[in-house]
């Protein structure tokens, strides 16, 4: 009796608790191909970039407190193959593992730059703790930082290295910041900040070629023609599903491995949860990838009940944060097909929310530097409450006056 | 290193020394305390870590700042003695800290 979970990130660790809390009692294994102990990754281009916590403090736990739930967790453990026949998953070392029920959990790979000269040694990528101590050494002594991607880690970044004093130019190909999560509206709002804190944005210009100088710096050059030097490249510009393992024990995959709403893939004795997974979810109408701790949690959640024999739909509401200067961007729900969208208090006060809706209903909100009105919403949400657009444009409304009376 | 008991809601005890300067929240995942789950990481995103501070600490341990004011209105059963302890930053003048885990889910 073992349950083996291969991916040993939030996902994976989520899981191997649930079952736990759950009653399981057979063995669980949590197999990392890491050499840490699962850690949190979003303080990675935040906080652990600046220097400001120890490797320790990532830890979701000391690795005492996994051995004491009895769950074995093994860093450095690459699964190769899954042998579904034999319910046995073989590891690079060639030790084939029994499972009666297993769990991928392997997460997502950055999207590389698909340039000439993308391999020079000054071009980082940022997704695990590795990348993030040679992006953090290397930003110790660079001067010139070039962001290529206006998405959240490509920004989170910038914040940091320009925090830290560096130079820092920003190349966006679409013609705002994180333009594929949130309104104009907020885009416009995070461009102003990083302009005011002295951030060069480039919007709809791509990078085209990267060539290495003799002082190991490089030259970047876009697709305007124009160059920038840099000592350092940070590229965010996405990532990838790790499918592979998956697809090529034949379960089915399209943009991640396809999970039902139970987190169960078309193999029943297999699940699987978190950002390497297209998903369903009860709330939406479109089988969707979520990159995000939100899911990452609820979803593996999800995927241990199934596991313990129980069919629990996820319908958890996302939610996601972003942290730029000493800014906080709070997202609830899934905005992108919004009609219409209500401003809630004045961007130029750097305080104010986006309400977005289609047809009236309320599909999501953004908060900048509201944290009460993110928590509102979060709650109006899940309890599918939808504010009409009216009540929320009139300020003097109180919103909570929604919520039923406790 | 300041000691700090909690209380889980079965009512089971962990005493801990936690190091001044770190968080409350992480002074309880590092002892493996039950119930603080710190779904975010400490970011003050979740309110999965919330706890009562103990009537006689209240004083010595302070209040929530806005944003965590804010978050706790998510969070199950919230008192006037209530905290998230990712927001509490542990100080020699806390030895002794009695803090009681809510109910988090």
């Amino acid at each position: 009796m073992s349950i083996v979970i291969v991916g040993a990130g939030q996902a994976g660790l989520q899981i191997a608790e649930s079952l736990r809390r759950g009653g399981y009692e057979g063995r669980v294994l949590l197999l990392g191909d890491e050499s840490f102990a699962p850690y949190q990754r979003p303080p990675l281009s935040k906080k652990y970039l600046a220097d400001d916590i120890a490797d320790e403090r990532l830890q979701f736990r000391p690795v005492e407190q996994l051995t004491k739930q009895n769950i074995e967790f093994r860093p450095l453990t690459t699964v190769t193959a899954i042998d579904r026949d034999a319910c046995e998953v073989v590891l690079a070392s060639g030790e084939r593992v029994p499972y009666e029920g297993l769990a991928l959990t392997t997460g997502t790979r950055v999207r590389p730059l698909p340039v000439p000269g993308a391999e020079h040694p000054a071009v980082r990528y940022l997704r695990g703790l590795d990348d993030a101590k040679r992006l953090r050494s290397q930003l110790a002594t660079a001067a010139r930082v070039l962001v290529i991607g206006g998405g959240f880690i490509g920004l989170e970044v910038a914040a940091t290295a320009r925090h830290a004093g560096k130079t820092v130019t920003v190349v966006e190909t679409l013609d705002r910041l994180m333009a594929r999560a949130v309104a104009p509206v907020v885009s416009e709002y995070f461009a102003e900040l990083h302009r005011g804190h002295g951030v060069e944005l480039r919007f709809k210009v791509a990078l085209t070629a990267i060539a290495g100088n003799p002082d190991g710096s490089l030259t970047a050059t876009l697709s305007d023609g124009s160059t920038v030097d840099a000592d350092l490249l940070l590229a965010g510009i996405g990532v990838l599903p790790n499918q592979e393992l998956a697809a090529a024990a034949g379960l089915e995959c399209a943009n991640g491995i396809v999970v039902d709403e139970f987190a169960r893939t078309s193999d029943p004795r297999i699940v699987a949860a978190g950002d390497c997974t297209l998903l369903i979810n009860r709330r939406f109408a479109a089988p969707l990838r979520l990159e995000s701790v939100q899911n990452a949690v609820d979803q593996g959640k999800i995927a241990a009940q199934s596991l313990l024999g129980n069919a629990v739909p996820y319908q958890d509401l996302p939610w996601f944060w972003s942290d730029q200067y000493d800014i906080k961007l709070q997202m609830v729900g899934l905005s992108q097909a919004h009609d219409s969208l209500v401003v809630r208090g004045a961007p130029d006060s750097a305080a104010f929310s986006v309400f977005y809706f289609k047809a009236g209903e309320l599909l999501g909100v953004d908060s900048i530097n509201r944290p009460a009105e993110h928590m509102l919403a979060r709650k109006l949400m899940s309890l599918g409450i939808s504010p009409s657009p009216d009540a929320v444009a009139d300020t003097g409304f109180d919103l909570k006056t929604l919520l039923p009376a406790p | 290193m300041p000691k700090i008991t909690f209380i889980d809601v079965d009512g089971t005890k962990f005493e801990t020394n936690v190091a001044s300067g770190l968080s409350v929240m992480e002074g309880a995942i590092n002892a493996g305390v039950p119930g603080i789950l710190a779904i975010c990481g400490g970011s003050c995103a979740c309110s999965t870590c919330h706890a009562y501070v103990d009537d006689v600490w209240t004083a010595v341990v302070g209040g929530p700042n806005d944003i965590e004011d804010a978050t706790l209105d998510l969070a199950n059963e919230r008192k006037p003695s209530s905290r998230l302890t990712c927001q509490v930053t542990v100080t020699d003048a806390m030895d002794g800290l009695v803090i009681h885990v809510a109910k988090n889910d």
